[in-house]
């Protein structure tokens, strides 16, 4: 029986570990030109090397190595001065030669970490090493119930994945992170995404697999000194899904440690539709890769003069930014926290960029546009609306063109195809009514339909003056300047504030 | 026109050349001499006479057009059915790769093609290339035609008999432990090891990557020498390709003076175990090297002796990597692919039955010698090993420009004497060993015929990376000196098919 969480917590400690596969978004592939475009026609970027041809042979992909360093250097990793491919040998239908070209006791960037803030709190993951492999082809096992090979009527292969460059990213055990473990992963990954994004290096598109995660998980009883055994789930494909999955294994494996099992050793794979975990294949009869250094590659030896040169023309890093924009917006630590939950930075920044003041663009897109997308289940970045428009929503708000009202039917009227804001003003006819001898007109009426509110204003009873007001703008359809109504209204009545 | 199969390859470039004879009528001849002598000798794994023929007229129209091709242009060579051929199958001598034809060329094919050479057709050796005697083909025996009892040696059997039994004037081969210098030496012929990354591997079927080199046999020391040139130097398809200048090969077989070099004479490979009529010849080779004005001293190698041992390691160790392509998934042999079975038994059952004992033998020892637990004892202690033997040349040549040695301790053996004792087909190649653990330059000259056999015998001459041309220059001394002493090419002495 799994074991509510709260319980789990109470009596055992979680330690974490995460692999995490980013899919390089270099033109070529790792040791052969063909191309890498997402989605071409099964088996149409191959070649002799990725299919494995006898005789054909590999060469290293120098952009590849150069986007592993980079990665290496913003993770705050040592690059080793000389390290070697090598040979993980196993047989499966996807990989075409039988064995992988990764690398084993040699990895191009190791001994980093990464900083991540949680729920207010830093947490710092320390990074064991970051190096490079290729990918496998891609198996669709077609028949059976699960998907899976075991009960397939048949499997066929695309090899067009076969060969992208592909980085593992791997973390030293993380112990200490208590009943924030799910939140802890999940800020990891997307803090590892940010940093992928920011060197330009990878599309780190979880759903399209440009970035993988497996989740390494295990417990120990509160009193326990030793940790336990682990068990790996793989096929956790969102960032949601990181934080379900780690949260699943500590339930299932408090579960079983409470009824005096013993948690076995073992790949388990993650289901997004029950947010639970199933058993792969265990680890006790896992292959031995029969590792060795690859004979047919040169090693990589970077010359330090250019690795500095990469250090020193590295962008700025997802967290630096953060806490120099919050500075600069003079936010506080939990507006920004939402901000960077929601994915809204980026568009805050490019809404003051186009001259908005960063209040109001923040309150637009953590408000109604936050609102919209939560509306139409989308992401803010997916809104038909860009930060420029936004900004000139703010400059019209600003020069009393617009109130907030007339200001959110101009979002609407962006949002639903109209045009820009200024063309969405001019069709729906919403700008603030200044023409005085309009409004006056108005107010003339409203007084006469509302003697007795204006006989009480008149004798000093100036806060009635807010249903005149109202009155005004019901009658105007909130074209009026509120401001300007009340000060015409109160001078008609012969009174001051 | 039958005289034109007894020319140097030289020769035939030059009346080619001269338009005093055509790539066609040079082929034919060579085809007429193949149909004659194939039924006894059987070399080869693959003639196909028309598209010969189509490529000699092909060549015949480039020269016309006036097209500027190299020496060799329009000269027939045989290649060993390791090398991938476009127009012809490509086996490597294994039922697994039975009629298989590469959508592509290896290096060595192309640059020989596009310098005009004709492809006669593909030559037998032993499976995957490994074995010393042509015995290990999956298709059949090749015979030595000194005497067709015996082997032609191997792995590159078939290459090392043509050119013997004149069938052709060049031919390729590949030396992995003295699979080029043991065939030329028991055949009579020059055959050449070129230092490890000289010429490309691209497109020859791997079988110990870190150890295959592709090299040349002919004759005469200047037709090795012209078709040495003619396929090596750099290749960005080959990562251990070496991209550096090299001395001509050509011009040092041009010019055999030898006055003044310093030549180390190996201590170890000599004595016990070594025929005695291999060793009279040899030691009167380096009488002659030294009445040529050579410097000869004796240099201790000790190491040289573990050579062997270590590299029925490594070589293993790779080919059960290399070999694991064959799966029956992508192209070659498939069997017992009957809907019921699933890719895991498919793949078992196809290597069960498409690879030979020798082959199995291998890969078994290899995979064996990477195992966890294994693999420091083994692997590991023979890559050290190798960087001691390495270390040892490095120290001979501080001391001599060559080392020689005999090439073989003995003349050719009986055909199916060692087919049933691996080890005593392993000492085969105990003096040719070391060169290709160190990567550095090797070469088999003929030296006379052993007297108690009348079967030839070989010296080898051994150089550092990348000082390939010593080889052919102390080669070309030693033949021009023997052929003044026997008045011609000592295949004179062969018996005539």
């Amino acid at each position: 029986m799994t074991m509510v969480y709260d319980e789990a917590l109470e009596r055992f400690e979680p330690v974490l570990g995460l692999e995490t596969h980013v899919e390089l978004g270099t033109r070529s592939k790792m040791f052969c030109g063909c191309k890498t475009t997402f989605g071409a026609p099964p088996n149409t970027q191959v070649c002799p090397t990725c299919l494995a041809l006898p005789g054909a042979l590999p060469v290293a992909n120098a952009a590849a190595i150069e986007s592993t360093i980079r990665i290496g250097l913003a993770l705050n990793c040592s690059i080793a001065e000389w390290c070697r491919f090598a040979r993980k040998n196993y047989f499966y239908p996807d990989m075409p030669k039988n064995y992988q070209i990764s690398q084993y006791d040699e990895p191009l960037c190791f001994d980093g970490y990464v900083d991540v803030e949680v729920d207010g709190k830093p947490v710092r993951i320390e990074i064991e090493r970051v190096h490079l492999e290729e990918d496998t082809g891609k198996s669709t096992h077609v028949g059976g119930a699960t998907g899976r090979i075991q009960g397939a009527d048949y499997s066929i292969v695309d090899y067009n994945r076969a060969g992208i460059p592909l980085v593992e990213i791997v973390t030293k055990p993380i112990p200490g992170t208590d009943r924030l473990a799910p939140e802890v992963a999940k800020a990891y990954v997307t803090e590892l995404r940010e940093i992928m994004r920011s060197l330009g290096v990878s599309d780190v598109r979880m759903e399209e697999g440009s970035l993988r995660c497996d989740v390494n998980v295990s417990l120990m009883p509160r009193s326990a000194a030793e940790w336990g055994t682990r068990t790996e789930t793989k096929n956790v494909n969102s960032l949601r899904s990181v934080e379900r999955a780690v949260r699943s294994e500590i339930e299932r494996q408090a579960g079983i440690l409470s009824d005096g099992g013993k948690i076995i050793q073992e790949t388990r794979h993650f289901h997004e539709d029950t947010g639970t975990t199933t058993s792969g294949r265990s680890k006790e009869e896992a292959q031995d890769y029969r590792y060795f250094p690859e004979p047919d590659l040169v090693p990589i030896a970077p010359d330090p003069a250019w690795v500095s040169e990469l250090k020193a023309a590295l962008p700025e890093l997802p967290s630096v930014r953060r806490k120099r924009l919050q500075a600069e917006w003079g936010l506080s630590d939990l507006d920004m926290q939402a901000m960077h939950n929601a994915d809204a930075i980026d568009l805050v920044e490019a809404t003051v960029a186009a001259g908005a003041p960063a209040a109001d663009a923040r309150k637009w897109w953590m408000g109604e546009l936050a609102r919209r997308a939560n509306e139409t289940g989308t992401t803010l970045a997916e809104l038909p609306i860009t930060p420029a428009q936004i900004a000139r929503v703010t400059e019209l708000v600003a020069s009393g063109a617009l109130n907030d009202k007339l200001a959110r039917e101009v979002l609407e009227g962006v949002l639903a195809g109209e045009g820009t804001p200024d063309e969405v003003v001019e069709k729906r006819g919403l700008q603030i009514v200044s023409d005085e001898g309009e409004l006056l007109a108005i107010i003339d009426q409203v007084l006469a339909d509302n003697a007795d509110a204006a006989e009480k204003v008149r004798s000093g009873k100036i806060a009635a003056a807010g249903a005149l007001v109202g009155g005004v703008m019901r009658a105007s359809k909130g074209k009026a300047d509120a401001a300007r109504a009340r000060q015409l209204i109160l001078e008609k009545l012969g009174v001051s504030e | 026109m039958s005289d034109l199969i007894r020319k140097t390859a030289a020769e035939l470039g030059a009346l080619i050349a001269a338009g005093e004879v055509s790539a066609a009528e040079v082929a034919e001849a060579h085809l007429d001499r193949m149909a004659e002598v194939e039924p006894k000798v059987q070399a080869f794994l693959h003639v196909d006479r028309e598209t010969t023929l189509e490529q000699a007229r092909a060549v015949d129209a480039r020269l016309r057009a006036g097209e500027k091709l190299g020496p060799l242009a329009g000269v027939p060579v045989a290649h060993k059915d390791i090398f991938a051929t476009r127009d012809m199958p490509t086996t490597a001598a294994s039922k697994i790769l039975e009629g298989w034809r590469p959508p592509y060329d290896a290096t060595v094919t192309a640059r020989l093609r596009e310098a005009g050479l004709v492809i006669l057709g593909k030559t037998n050796l032993d499976e995957f290339a490994m074995g010393s005697s042509t015995e290990n083909s999956a298709y059949h025996v090749t015979h030595n035609p000194w005497d067709l009892s015996k082997v032609p040696g191997g792995s590159s059997g078939g290459s090392s008999a043509a050119v013997a039994a004149y069938e052709a004037p060049l031919s390729t081969g590949t030396d992995t432990g003295g699979s080029i210098r043991q065939p030329a030496s028991v055949t009579g012929i020059v055959g050449m090891k070129p230092t490890y990354g000289g010429s490309s591997r691209y497109g020859l079927i791997a079988f110990a990557s870190s150890l295959d080199t592709p090299g040349p046999f002919a004759r005469n020391v200047l037709d090795a020498a012209l078709l040495h040139e003619a396929f090596s130097g750099h290749d960005p398809m080959d990562s251990t390709s070496i991209d550096r200048p090299v001395p001509s090969v050509v011009e040092a077989a041009r010019n055999p003076d030898i006055a003044g070099m310093r030549v180390g004479v190996v201590k170890e490979f000599a004595g016990e175990g070594y025929q005695a009529g291999v060793l009279a010849r040899y030691h009167e080779a380096v009488q002659l090297l030294e009445s040529l004005g050579a410097k000869v001293v004796e240099v201790s190698c000790p190491s040289f002796t573990t050579a062997l041992p270590a590299y029925y390691l490594i070589a293993p160790s790779e080919c059960s990597s290399n070999l694991a392509r064959f799966d029956a998934m992508r192209y070659g042999l498939r069997v017992g692919d009957d809907g019921t079975r699933s890719a895991e038994e498919v793949m078992a059952l196809t290597r069960a039955a498409g690879f030979g004992d020798e082959v199995k033998r291998r890969i078994m020892l290899g995979t064996y010698a990477l195992s966890s637990g294994y693999y420091d004892a083994y692997y590991g202690q023979a890559q050290k090993v190798r960087t001691v033997i390495s270390r040892e040349f490095e120290a001979a040549y501080q001391q001599v420009d060559v080392l020689v040695s005999p090439t073989t301790p003995t003349t050719a053996f009986g055909i199916g004497e060692r087919a049933d004792d691996p080890i005593a087909m392993y000492l085969a190649d105990l003096c040719t060993i070391p060169s290709n653990l160190a990567g550095n330059a090797a070469m088999s000259v003929p030296c006379g015929l052993a007297d108690e056999d009348n079967l030839p015998v070989g010296l080898q001459i051994m150089a550092p990376v990348l000082a390939d041309d010593r080889c052919y220059r102390v080669g070309a001394a030693v033949e021009k000196a023997l052929e003044s002493r026997w008045g011609g090419p000592l295949l004179k002495e062969a018996p005539s098919l």
